[in-house]
């Protein structure tokens, strides 16, 4: 049967239509091999250009469709639905991007409408030999899995879990409560953030749909969208989540202090601990790298005086395999490491800390007590604090870490409620885009903090004059005085940016998900779909895509949620057929392709002597159609005489 | 004066990162030389020598495959696969008498646009200045 081909070609505005003459393309298409008409349209997609493609499949009988336009990313799916619509197997239609690779790229408006003809000719000539293919549908395993317990992590989690669906929610430290545990108070309205997350993390604890995996990692994650396997592996606590009660006495009687992660090091935990009071779960952990009885076979101490036998000394980690449908990501982000920056001191000069460090000694329950106190017990009378600090640094990070501005101004304002000590902001550009945040700037310009606009070149305790003896000297440029100036203050707070995780190209790996320039995970669409990834079924949300205050992480939590649950609801899933077919009658039986598939979803019959493929298993990938040296295998909608099609038509 | 030699390439790109990489380029307006056919596939992996073949046979004068950065792969390592076959496929080009710069493998993520604009450009250049395979030309005129 003659195949007959309609062709439209869209001007997408402007946007195709000034560097290709869309006219010339679809008049150069009607002269190609079974094309049947052809025609140019403002806005193909639009509501009227997809009529016409309907109609003309109506009433032309067209049995191929090629839509020239923007990229197959865009608007595939849109196009794929109207033909189907009107009656059409959805993959006898073709989509030839001659916007993004093509209108975009040049200036030439000559050299882009020749180049539109042949992309057009490769999807026209290709197009003929493509096959009607039925779409598979499969179930959507309704549990969920989210990996990191921080605010984001834990919105997703109770919302999911609330609406009667089960989680599986996975963090790597012995509680969940991520940063936002560590803060003291949260800007712009300056409430106490145990007293908004607490509550939170108490319901993660308790609810009846949530499985708390903490102290725990996913090491693999396989399967396709509505039907995948998370391998967890739960580090051994070796203390009995079951039996625990919380009660904390063996916190009490250990007889080891190390320096605790949770205060960064400025107060002490013992070697079985809980991170902070209010941890969820309230079973502490023992730390083996420092316990008495791991590195020297001595003490117990904890399993004397635990009334309930909870400490299990013999605890091995163990490995889990969940299946679940969907996954969100939330593993939010590292603070940037200040020492690398060493004109400013960190690490060197001892009245240098981080925001970090900060909150911790602002907060009631850190090691001071919430008093701000310097290294020799002293309250600071001058305090500077420095913005930027690993970020818009070319050297370090190109982008704006956003939460630093506003946390700097609560940093100002608590620093002189707490020390009434005289308070230096240096900043390079003031960020105040959130709702109220400008408002706190406003309110901070009149808290008697004194604000300099300029990057700070170096923090130095070498005095010049007696006035900056014993001080530490802040050295910047003032750009709005035009002079260098030399600020002696007792105390220094280096406003730390955000960046990706250390691990977050292993966790990329497992997830098989992107990452973007700067290392954070890459959403499907900036704008359109933020917390969508390239794979189906998995999401990210929170800093973990990029520096997120909490108002903006805990609304990506939610959208996360909302994602997982309208895929939940959908029941099932329709799978992309591009997978491997295997022609037994042409298989050699060389071997050579069940080697190769990544996903072992080839096996070789030794009875027959033939590879045998399971399709539930292949993703589509096409290594083993390239490898087989018979021919025997083909991609659906890949195959050989698709691409070998395509690639003449453009290649002459 | 004569003409300048716009040479024709032929780009495979893999949907996950080189092809969403080239997309980039284009939605960030990069400008490069619009020399280069995309076709899509799945995976580098996909790409059959015969199809790099087929293309110089039809009249391409350079091929681009371009994928994933080594373990980046939405596949696991379809990527590596690529790099193996692509060294035998070399020298195949090479027993052929085709130069080595008319066929590139080059790794392209999903957010390096500019990488991608760089790659087109740099090879549209290399391969003007070879001038035309006449691959195709020359198969005619020995037949």
């Amino acid at each position: 049967m003659t195949e007959k081909i309609g062709v439209y070609v869209c001007h997408c505005g402007t946007n195709i239509g000034r560097t290709v003459d869309c006219k010339s393309v679809a008049e150069y298409a009607r002269g190609l091999p079974n094309v049947v008409v052809a025609r140019d349209y403002q806005y193909t997609c639009s509501d009227p250009g997809q009529e016409m493609i309907k109609n003309d499949i109506r009433e032309l009988g067209l049995t191929r469709v090629v839509v020239a336009s923007c990229s197959p990313l865009m608007h595939e799916p849109t196009f794929r639905r109207t033909v189907a619509s009107a009656g059409l197997n959805p993959f006898l239609f073709q989509m030839a991007n001659i916007r993004e690779q093509c209108s975009w790229i040049t200036e030439d408006r000559g050299l882009g409408t020749e180049r539109a003809k042949e992309i057009v000719a490769g999807a026209v000539t290709r197009v003929n030999f493509n096959e009607p293919l039925e779409v598979k549908k499969v179930p959507v395993n309704p549990d969920v899995l989210i990996v990191g317990g921080g605010i984001t992590g834990i919105e997703s989690a109770l919302q999911i879990a609330d609406s009667g669906k089960k989680v599986w929610l996975v963090e790597k430290e012995p509680s969940i409560g991520g940063f936002m545990s560590r803060f003291d108070k949260t800007f712009p309205t300056l409430d106490c953030a145990a007293c908004i997350l607490t509550p939170k993390m108490v319901s993660v604890g308790q609810h009846q749909n949530i499985e708390l995996l903490t102290y725990s990692d996913v090491i693999g994650f396989e399967g396709y969208v509505g039907n995948f396997t998370a391998k967890i592996r739960r580090r051994a606590r070796y203390v009995d989540e079951e039996k625990c009660t919380g009660c904390g006495q063996c916190e009490q009687k250990c007889p080891l202090s190390v320096p605790s992660e949770f205060e960064c090091g400025l107060g002490k935990r013992k070697a079985i601990y809980r991170p902070f009071p209010q941890a969820v779960p309230g079973t502490p952990v023992i730390d083996k790298e420092h316990c008495l009885y791991f590195t020297k076979g001595v003490c117990k101490v904890c399993q004397k005086f635990c009334p309930r036998g909870a400490i299990d000394f013999e605890q091995k980690e163990k490995i889990m395999e969940i299946p679940v449908g969907t996954a969100i990501i939330a593993t939010g982000f590292d603070v940037f490491d200040a020492e690398r920056v060493k004109e400013y001191g960190y690490g060197r000069l001892p009245n240098v800390i981080t925001s970090l460090e900060f909150e911790r000694l602002t907060h009631a329950s850190g090691p001071t007590a919430g008093k701000i106190l310097l290294k020799n017990g002293k309250q600071p009378e001058s305090i500077a604090i420095i913005h930027c600090v690993g970020s818009r640094d070319v050297n370090y990070n190109e982008y704006c870490s956003r939460v630093c501005c506003m946390y700097s101004l609560k940093t100002a304002h608590l620093v002189h409620e707490k020390t009434e000590g005289k308070v230096y902001e240096f900043y390079i550009d003031m960020r105040a885009f959130g709702k109220g945040y400008e408002e706190f700037y406003k309110r901070l310009l009149e808290e008697d903090v004194t604000f300099i606009r300029g990057r700070v070149a170096e923090v130095t305790d070498v005095a010049q004059n007696p006035s900056e003896k014993g001080k530490l000297i802040v050295v910047a440029e003032d750009t709005l005085l035009g002079i260098v100036r030399r600020i002696p203050v007792d105390l220094v707070i280096l406003s730390v940016g955000l960046q990706p995780r250390k691990d977050a190209v292993d966790v990329a790996h497992i997830f098989s998900i992107s990452r973007s320039k700067d290392g954070f995970f890459l959403e499907k669409h900036p704008k359109l779909a933020p917390v969508s990834t390239a794979a189906d079924g998995i999401f990210i949300a929170g800093s973990c895509q990029g520096p997120k205050d909490i108002p903006d992480s805990v609304a990506q939590g939610g959208a996360a949620a909302a994602n997982v649950l309208s895929l939940i609801d959908r029941k099932e899933v329709e799978l992309e057929p591009t997978i491997a077919i295997i022609d037994e009658n042409a298989c050699s039986g060389c071997k050579i392709c069940p080697e190769l598939c990544p996903y072992h979803a080839i096996s070789f019959d030794e009875g027959k002597s033939i590879a045998v493929l399971t399709a539930a298993l292949c993703k589509g990938c096409g290594v083993c159609v390239a490898a087989c040296p018979s021919g025997a295998i083909e991609q659906q909608n890949f195959t050989n005489r698709q691409l070998l099609a395509e690639v003449e038509a453009v290649s002459s | 004066m004569t003409e300048r030699f716009e040479p024709r390439i032929v780009g495979f790109l893999c949907k996950w990162c080189a092809y969403t990489g080239a997309d980039l380029a284009g939605t960030s307006r990069m400008k490069y030389p619009p020399n280069i056919n995309p076709i899509r596939v799945n995976c580098s992996g996909r790409v059959d020598p015969t199809l790099v073949l087929k293309a110089f046979a039809s009249g391409a004068d350079g091929v681009l495959i371009a994928g994933c950065h080594p373990g980046d792969c939405h596949y696991t390592n379809g990527n590596m696969k690529t790099i193996k076959r692509f060294k035998l496929l070399q020298h195949l080009l090479d027993e052929f008498g085709i130069e080595k710069e008319r066929v590139r493998l080059e790794w392209v993520s999903a957010s390096e646009g500019e990488r991608y604009a760089s790659v087109v450009r740099s090879m549209t250049e290399e391969i003007r200045n070879l001038g035309p395979l006449n691959w195709k030309r020359n198969m005619e005129v020995i037949a």
